[in-house]
């Protein structure tokens, strides 16, 4: 991000996390099938309101500081790879809201064409490779395209975006070996939400943690507030300046929070009530509304993001509602090019 | 026309793409010195460190890493060793690689060949042994190819590099010395069988290193008045149903020969599909038994297959 207006700065940075937060509310909802709040979403044959997002919805609230503060430092042409809760990921590099929306009502509009859904939504015109069905999955994809970028000689770098469960994954170490190996131009980040699925990662955790796990590799970690959109931006900004110039691997272990539970249908019981209410006292966009009121600036500019956000994210509800299904001849496509059409 | 090995058939067919296209690369581990089995031999020295990359042992990243390559523009050429270490990257290979495409709504390519040697070598005993083309068939997305003489081994891995997916390349550890003619002919489409040898009494269908048997087999049975048609497969999917089909159908019967485990083995899909599809056709298969291979050659030698075993069992079958 270039911008040397703070305040500018901010604004952006809390309108991508605001736009992340209006859609995953929005896909929560409609994946209970309670879109009355957003607007006559009815099944026009049964009146009933039918579940519009389907399957696994793995949400990232209070965790859209890490992806709004690292992507504003990347370009469409630096690719990132994502995780299975990766919609905080693709729409602040850059995707279109309203095409996510569709791929998450399984529609034929949809980034996928509805093959996907939320746990493989990805944009791959602006960088976005993928988000992943299998922890830990996408860090050695990352890997291939730093090295990828490194052999064709580009200014470009990749980002693996990982939560604090994939590291206790071999692919990780592979990976983190690979990339100091081969001195590849790859950002690591752990946002470290404190949660594998439904265990507290620190009862399965031996060592220092994903930052120490990469210093042992000789690769430079920087742990960041993952929850202050500007010490992410300050602390990404640092490291993705070296990675690019000097061409090595660096890693951001930023520690957040997930509200919500591992996968939309959890209602998180497993936690201490307490443990949530004192992470909810520091939602991600709460401080950032706070310091930007600090900074000066109305509420009313505040508040029209918010709005703007909510108004967004309706019509892309409504949008993918209306949008036709994919055709049925969409599930033999695009599965290979040799032997298409040998089914048995 | 001139006379080569399998494994220099492979290196030469990778040769011509390296030198054709530029985001042609290799890697895998201590391919730089040649490949294990020299199937890489002098390549590094022709074309650099950075385009024949040696690798960490690291299965897992090498296939992931090759997936991220292939999605900004790379074609890797992947080393697996032997197909058992293939087993480290079951999801780099199976739901990243073989998904990829589909599940992005064919955002993406994955034009990656992953080159897995099976077979039975030299005592390797149970870990380094297996024949795991079944498990890779069974995948959507994936290409399965197992050649089986020096001429095949070229084309064929010139069609996997030019054919956009990712191929599962099955070379058998046992033919790497084989000599044979190689010549340059027209790129071979993958998914076509070819006929090894004429015959009117049954069929016999195969791949990779199995082919050689049946053939010793047929030469067997002919001495006995039996004459057997022999097909080598070539690619296991997509695979020629066409040929085997039209074969069969006119010799009424199919023996179906691999070297991998009998039990859910390719074979088994072979006759399942012709049973459907004809079901005056008599079938009978012939694989290993469903046993771990030994080290000791009295021990691996009961998870070969045998001219003589293939000869008696096409014998059964035709009499």
């Amino acid at each position: 991000m270039s911008s040397p207006d703070p305040e500018a700065t901010l604004l952006a940075l809390y309108r991508t996390m605001a736009r992340i937060r209006a859609f995953e509310d929005a896909a929560e909802i409609a994946s209970r099938g309670g879109l009355a709040a957003w607007g006559p979403q009815t099944d026009q044959a049964t009146g009933a309101a039918p579940a519009q997002v389907r399957g696994p919805l793995h949400l990232s609230t209070g965790q859209e500081a890490v992806p709004a503060g690292v992507c504003a430092h990347l370009k469409a042409d630096d690719p990132i790879t994502s995780t299975h809760r990766g919609h905080g990921h693709t729409l602040a590099k850059g995707a279109d809201l309203t095409r996510m929306m569709m791929e998450l009502f399984g529609k034929a509009g949809g980034f996928c064409g509805g093959r996907g859904g939320s746990m493989h939504i990805a944009d791959f015109s602006v960088g976005m490779l993928g988000a992943n069905g299998v922890v830990a999955a996408s860090i050695p994809i990352a890997v291939g395209a730093a090295h990828a970028i490194r052999l064709q000689g580009r200014p470009a770098i990749a980002t693996a975006f990982f939560g604090d469960g994939a590291i206790n994954r071999g692919p990780f170490a592979e990976s983190l070996n690979w990339a100091a190996a081969y001195h590849l131009p790859l950002l690591f980040v752990c946002e470290d939400n404190q949660w594998s699925a439904t265990t507290r990662t620190d009862t399965l955790s031996a060592g220092g943690g994903a930052a120490a796990r990469a210093r042992a590799y000789g690769i430079e970690a920087v742990e960041v507030d993952g929850n202050d959109v500007e010490a992410v931006l300050a602390c990404a900004g640092e490291l993705i300046a070296r990675v690019r110039n000097e061409s090595r691997p660096a890693l951001l272990h930023a520690r957040t929070y997930r509200f919500k539970g591992h996968v939309s249908v959890d209602p998180a019981a497993y936690r201490d009530p307490a443990e949530l209410a004192r992470a909810l006292e520091r939602d991600p966009i709460a401080l950032a509304r706070r310091r930007l009121s600090e900074l000066g600036v109305e509420g009313t500019t505040i508040t029209a993001i918010d709005d703007e956000a909510h108004a967004e994210v309706k019509a892309a509800l409504a949008a993918a509602a209306a949008a036709p299904w994919p055709s049925v001849t969409a599930a033999f496509e695009e599965i290979q090019s040799t032997g298409a059409g040998q089914w048995l | 026309m001139a006379v080569s090995t399998y494994s220099q058939a492979a290196v030469d067919a990778l040769c011509t793409a390296m030198q054709a296209d530029p985001s042609v690369i290799a890697m895998g581990e201590d391919i730089g010195r040649g490949g294990i089995f020299g199937q890489y031999r002098g390549l590094q020295a022709r074309f650099g460190a950075s385009r024949v990359i040696d690798t960490p042992i690291s299965e897992a990243t090498i296939v992931g890493a090759a997936v991220g390559m292939a999605l900004t523009g790379m074609r890797p050429v992947v080393e697996l060793r032997v197909i058992d270490f293939a087993l480290c990257a079951m999801d780099e290979i199976v739901n990243q690689a073989a998904k990829n495409r589909y599940m992005f709504g064919g955002q993406g390519r994955v034009p990656v060949v992953l080159r897995m040697p099976i077979g039975i070598w030299s005592s390797s005993a149970a870990q380094h042994s297996q024949s795991l083309e079944s498990w890779f068939a069974h995948i959507p997305g994936l290409v399965v190819v197992a050649p089986a003489t020096p001429q095949d081994n070229h084309d064929l891995l010139q069609a996997a590099l030019a054919c956009g997916d990712p191929v599962a390349y099955l070379e058998h550890k046992e033919l790497w010395s084989m000599e044979g003619d190689v010549v340059a002919t027209e790129a071979l489409p993958i998914g076509r069988a070819r006929i090894v040898r004429p015959g009117r009494d049954l069929t016999i269908v195969s791949w990779s290193r199995s082919v050689h048997q049946c053939a010793e087999a047929c030469a067997a049975l002919a001495s006995q008045g039996i004459d057997a048609e022999l097909i080598d497969l070539r690619t296991l999917w997509p695979w020629d149903r066409e040929t085997v089909l039209a074969s069969a159908a006119r010799t009424g019967r199919l023996l179906i020969v691999h070297e991998a485990v009998q039990v859910a083995g390719f074979g088994a899909e072979i006759a399942a599909t012709i049973a459907e599809l004809a079901p005056e056709v008599r079938l009978a298969r012939l694989g290993a038994l469903r046993i771990p291979v030994g080290y000791s050659p009295g021990l691996e030698a009961q998870a070969r297959l045998t001219p003589d075993a293939i000869a008696a069992r096409a014998w059964a079958l035709a009499s």
